[in-house]
Order: C-alpha cells, then sequence, then structure tokens
C-alpha cells in the first residue's frame, strides 16, 4: 500500500469525522470554551480596575508645611489615591497597611520643605502595599504621576533651577518585584488553556468509557495511535480558538501589549497545547469516572498556579520547588507569551523553551498511547 | 474451515473469583449458537475474551481461526460485537453512526456508500436516516446497534444480551434479521435470558457459575437434565447457584 493511501485509510479519518460533528452539536460546551476566556478576562478586567482607582491611602506628614499639605493634595487628587486618614508615626502607618485598612501610604520627612526652600532635592516615600501585585503597579504609576505634577508646579514656581525639587520614592512592601497587570494577563491566557485543554481530553475518552461506546470502538479494528488522536486533535482547534478569544479580550480590556510577532507565538504554541493534551490523555489513561478526570485535571492546576512563575516568581522558590517547576509545560509557556508579547523578541530568545515543550509533548502522548490498553480490564 | 469458534481449558479470574473456567467449546461455521445461564454465570466474560476485550487469565480461544492472545486485531476486523449497552452514539444521526463504524471496519468512498444504502434498507432504517440516535426508541436502538455491527458483513456475530429491555415485536424482528444474516453464512453467538429466544437457537450451551454443565440442542437440553422444558432447566439451575452461595 502506497503511503497516500495508507494515510487516505487511517482510521483515524472516522474519529476526526465524529469528534467534529459531536463537538459541532454540544452548543453549550463550545459556547463555554470561547465564551470561559472572554468571562475570566472581563472578570479579571474589572478587579484590577476597581483596584487600580481610589485606594485608602493615609499620611504621615511630619513636615506639616504649605508645601508638604500641596504634595499631600496633589497625591489625593490623582485619582489613584483616595487620602482616608493622617497617622503620627510609622508604627501606625505600618500597623495599618497591615490590617488592610490602608493600600499605601505616603510619608513626609520632617525637613521636606526646608529642602525645597534651598534648593536641594526634597525627598518623600509612597509606600505600597505590593502583595497585589496588580493595584501595586498601578499604585506606582499613580504616584509617578502626581510626583510629576508637582515637580511640574515646583519648577514653573521657581524659574530655573538647577536640581529636581521633588523625589516621591515608591516603596514597594511585601513584593519587591514589582508585577504589574500586563505581566499577569499573559499568565491568565497560559493558566486557562492549561485547565481547558487537560480538562476536556481527560473527560474525553472517559466518557466513551461511561457511555458505553469505547467498549463498542475496542472491538473494532481501529488501532489505539488513530483512537488517541483521533480523540485528540479536534481539541488543538479549540485550544487556538481560546487562545485567540483571550488575546483579543486582553487587548481590549487591558491593552495588552503585543510586541513580538503573533505568529511566532502561534506556532510555538501548538508545542504548548500538545504537551497540555499529553497531560490531558495520561489522566484519561490513569482514571475510570469522568468525576475522577476532573479532580485530577484541578489537582494539577495547583502546581501550575503555584510554581510556573503565574504569579510568584520563580527565582524566588526554594530550589525543589524550581524543580517541580521544570516539569511544568506552563512554565515554559509563560516565558514565551511574556517574552514574545511584552518583550517582542525573535525565535532566537524562545527556541529553547518551544524544543522543550515538543520533547514534554512527545514523551506524555507516547506514554500515554503506551498506556492505553485495548481492553476493559 | 467448520469452525468458527474453539476455546480449550478457557479461565477467567479476576482476583479471587472465578468467572469462567476450563470452558471447552466449538461453535461452527454458519451455526446460531445460545450461550445460556443464570446473572454471573460467566456469558458475558466468556464473549469478552472471545472478542479480546478481555485477556484470559489461562487456556486458549480461537475466533475465525486466530488465536485471542495472539492476534486479536485480525479477528476484530472478521467480528461484529452488540452488547445490551448498544454502543452508539446519541449525539450522531442514525446515517452517522452506521457510516462511523463502517469506515473504522474499512469501507471507504463508492463501496462503504452502496453498501450503507444497501444495509439501511435491509434493516429498515432508511426512514430513520437523519434521526438523532439520542432520540431513538429502544427497538430502534436495537436495530441500529445491530446494523452497525454487521455493515462490514463480520464472518461471526457476537450478540451480548442483545433484546434486554426491548417489546416482544422488536425482538421478533430481531431475531428475523437474525435469521437472514445466518442465512448468509455469518456465525452468531448470542446469550440471551429468554426461553423462546434459546429455542430459536440450533444449538446451547448452559453455563454455571463459570462451569460448562450442559450442551446440545434445545430437544436435548431439557432431558439431560431430567426436565420438560429449557425453562425448567433455566428455573432448577438457579435454584441450585442459590442453594450454593447460602
Amino acid at each position: 500500500m502506497s503511503l497516500v493511501e495508507r494515510v487516505r485509510r487511517s482510521r483515524v479519518w472516522p474519529m476526526l469525522w465524529k469528534e467534529f460533528i459531536q463537538m459541532k452539536r454540544d452548543r453549550l460546551t463550545l459556547a463555554l470554551i470561547v465564551g470561559i476566556p472572554a468571562l475570566q478576562l472581563v472578570l479579571f478586567g474589572y478587579a484590577v480596575q476597581t483596584d487600580v482607582r481610589h485606594q485608602p491611602t493615609i499620611v504621615l506628614d511630619e513636615s506639616r508645611t504649605s508645601e508638604s499639605r500641596a504634595l499631600v493634595s496633589t497625591v489625593g487628587n490623582s485619582g489613584t489615591f483616595d487620602v482616608v486618614g493622617h497617622v503620627h508615626s510609622r508604627a501606625e502607618v505600618r500597623s495599618l497597611i497591615e490590617d488592610g485598612t490602608a493600600k499605601a501610604a505616603l510619608v513626609i520627612p520632617p525637613g521636606f520643605m526646608s529642602d525645597i526652600k534651598r534648593g536641594h532635592t526634597a525627598e518623600a516615600q509612597m509606600i505600597v502595599n505590593a502583595a497585589d501585585p496588580q493595584s501595586a503597579a498601578a499604585a506606582m504609576s499613580g504616584a509617578q504621576l502626581a510626583a510629576g505634577a508637582r515637580t511640574q508646579a515646583l519648577l514653573g514656581a521657581a524659574g530655573r533651577n538647577r536640581v529636581v525639587p521633588l523625589d516621591l520614592r515608591v516603596r514597594p512592601w511585601y513584593n519587591p518585584a514589582q508585577r504589574s497587570a500586563v505581566f499577569i494577563v499573559p499568565g491568565v491566557i497560559g493558566i486557562l488553556l492549561t485547565l481547558t485543554m487537560t480538562l476536556i481530553t481527560s473527560t474525553a475518552i472517559v466518557r466513551e468509557r461511561e457511555r458505553g461506546t469505547l467498549e463498542q470502538l475496542i472491538v473494532t479494528p481501529i488501532d489505539k495511535t488513530s483512537l488517541m488522536l483521533g480523540k485528540t486533535i479536534p481539541f488543538i482547534v479549540v485550544g487556538y480558538a481560546q487562545m485567540t478569544t483571550a488575546l483579543f479580550f486582553g487587548k481590549v480590556i487591558f491593552d495588552l501589549p503585543i510586541r513580538g510577532s503573533i505568529l511566532l507565538l502561534y506556532v510555538a504554541a501548538i508545542a504548548f497545547i500538545l504537551a497540555s493534551l499529553g497531560v490531558g490523555l495520561l489522566i484519561s489513561t490513569l482514571v475510570r469516572t469522568q468525576a475522577q478526570a476532573m479532580q485530577l485535571s484541578f489537582f494539577f492546576m495547583l502546581p501550575n498556579i503555584l510554581l510556573s512563575g503565574y504569579v510568584f516568581p520563580r527565582e524566588a522558590m526554594p530550589e525543589p520547588a524550581q524543580w517541580v517547576g521544570l516539569a511544568l509545560p506552563l512554565t515554559y509557556f509563560l516565558k514565551v507569551l511574556r517574552r514574545v508579547l511584552l518583550m517582542g523578541v525573535g525565535v532566537e530568545h524562545i527556541w529553547r523553551e518551544g524544543v522543550t515543550l515538543a520533547v514534554i509533548a512527545n514523551a506524555l502522548l507516547f506514554v500515554s498511547i503506551k498506556r492505553f490498553s485495548k481492553t476493559i480490564d | 474451515m467448520t469452525v468458527a469458534v474453539e476455546t480449550a481449558r478457557l479461565r477467567k479470574t479476576f482476583g479471587a473469583l472465578v468467572a469462567v473456567d476450563a470452558l471447552d467449546l466449538t461453535i461452527r461455521r454458519g451455526e446460531v449458537f445460545g450461550l445460556l445461564g443464570p446473572n454471573g454465570s460467566g456469558k458475558t466474560t466468556t464473549i469478552r475474551m472471545l472478542c479480546g476485550l478481555l485477556e484470559p487469565t489461562s487456556g486458549s480461544a480461537t475466533v475465525a481461526g486466530f488465536d485471542v492472545a495472539r492476534e486479536p486485531e485480525k479477528i476484530r476486523e472478521r467480528i461484529g460485537y452488540m452488547s445490551q449497552r448498544f454502543g452508539l452514539y446519541d449525539d450522531l444521526t442514525v446515517l452517522e453512526n452506521l457510516r462511523f463504524y463502517a469506515t473504522v471496519y474499512g469501507l471507504h468512498g463508492a463501496d462503504r456508500a452502496t453498501r450503507l444504502a444497501a444495509h439501511m434498507g435491509e434493516m429498515g432504517l432508511a426512514v430513520r436516516a437523519t434521526q438523532l440516535a439520542g432520540t431513538l426508541s429502544g427497538g430502534w436502538k436495537q436495530r441500529l446497534s445491530l446494523a452497525c455491527a454487521t455493515a462490514h458483513r463480520p464472518a461471526i456475530l457476537f450478540l451480548d444480551e442483545p433484546t434486554a429491555g426491548v417489546d416482544p415485536a422488536a425482538r421478533r424482528a430481531f431475531w428475523d434479521s437474525i435469521y437472514v444474516l445466518a442465512g448468509s453464512g455469518t456465525t452468531i453467538l448470542v446469550t440471551t435470558h429468554y426461553m423462546d429466544e434459546a429455542e430459536r437457537c440450533q444449538r446451547l450451551a448452559f453455563l454455571s457459575r463459570g462451569h460448562l454443565i450442559g450442551l446440545g440442542t434445545p430437544a436435548e437440553i431439557p432431558a439431560q437434565f431430567g426436565q420438560a422444558t429449557i425453562e425448567a432447566v433455566f428455573v432448577e439451575l438457579q435454584r441450585r447457584d442459590e442453594g450454593a452461595a447460602a
């Protein structure tokens, strides 16, 4: 038999044909697959937007002068910060931020006004609770803007001036890494893809087992590679649809920068999608029911959320946690997403991650097909 | 080849449970062979081993001349299998279900189109071609399931309680189809709980707790057990089983 004939007669085709028909008829799932990224990103967007504006702010004004009051009012009018009270000591600042009363604190030292009068750079501090990376990023840019506005005013009043009159230093507490919203959005895309790909693949084969159609398929001459690939390949399309939706909403809601080549991102994504599908397939060979498949898929999400670098920087983790992270496809894909989207790098800076993902994908698919047994024992 | 299925000392255990033990069975080509026995007697396990769904613990079996342990794929191309669960895709139409299984069994192109058209006619399914399988009644599902299992003209057909939960008219129609298939040379191995269906088989094997305890034509079987009818044999066996369990 020629190769063309062999490909034409492959039993993966009837599987694919059937899967696409079933997918087309399952309107609810289809809607969820496209709707979930949109919904997630919109919800996420609201969370960010309520956080970034009107952050409760306390003031420790040790200068008590017209200059310090002017700075307080500029900061208070910036829209990012709402001054909710004045305190009299650093201890109070710490306790109010720690109990959540305030998200930020403006600290103006005693010599503030005299520094400006003598033509020195007057220093003040904007302390920001950076435990929540999104609000921290917004707070920092808000502080910069307020300081900039005040500096302009001072420079205008003083005419020519040799030094910058005001230095508002931002002190991010609790999270010195200073993650910003644009840093998180690519992560949301990666997390979403991981969850959906793993979940739908792991339940797909088990569903046939529960409905009794797997038994019927096993007695046919279909080879297990065709069976497994036929069940998996349609989800590649789903993965791309989901990634596209997420990128679209990321762009619209967050103004997510897309600095690199989108084509490069889509090419690299195939390795990640296949690796995630491989995880799903592997799960499906380990469980007997859809409920078990779901539980295992969600369990798999935990290390992805915690150890992939999605929220917490991997460099700050203890070594064993870093090793676990190295086994997760998302760890590599996050680097690809952030580098291509935010840094705009070319293939030379992401090929290592791409190759690693391809190797992981191959290994997972191979092991899953190997493990799958055409018996019902 | 005059032998379609042959087993020798076939045995299957699940942990401590012995489901089938020391089973020697020969089914001739073209025969309609009935496998009878109370629940848990090993009928389904036997069929599943013959179809390659379960691996025998020991002993051997050949189907269509191929060994079940060594050449299961060769066997799969030559058999049809239908279980009481029907194995249909609820969200595919009648025609799509048929087309899917026909293609998986290797039918392609014009061959497949003519074969499916003829097959749907024979099975009386043409009127339901575009209906979703999930919306069919039990009798129609059963008919479609049989059609899916036979579109590729298997040499041997395995039917595991194919008429469970179906009304008498549908059962009668089903058996008419079975005889048409047998008439064209298909060997049929069927398990059943219905005595009227047992009477329609050419030969019967009685299983009890994994063992073959009776073999013969529907006329011979009652005499072997000193009973008047097959039903009486069945009831007697069930009573013995329950006695052993208690």
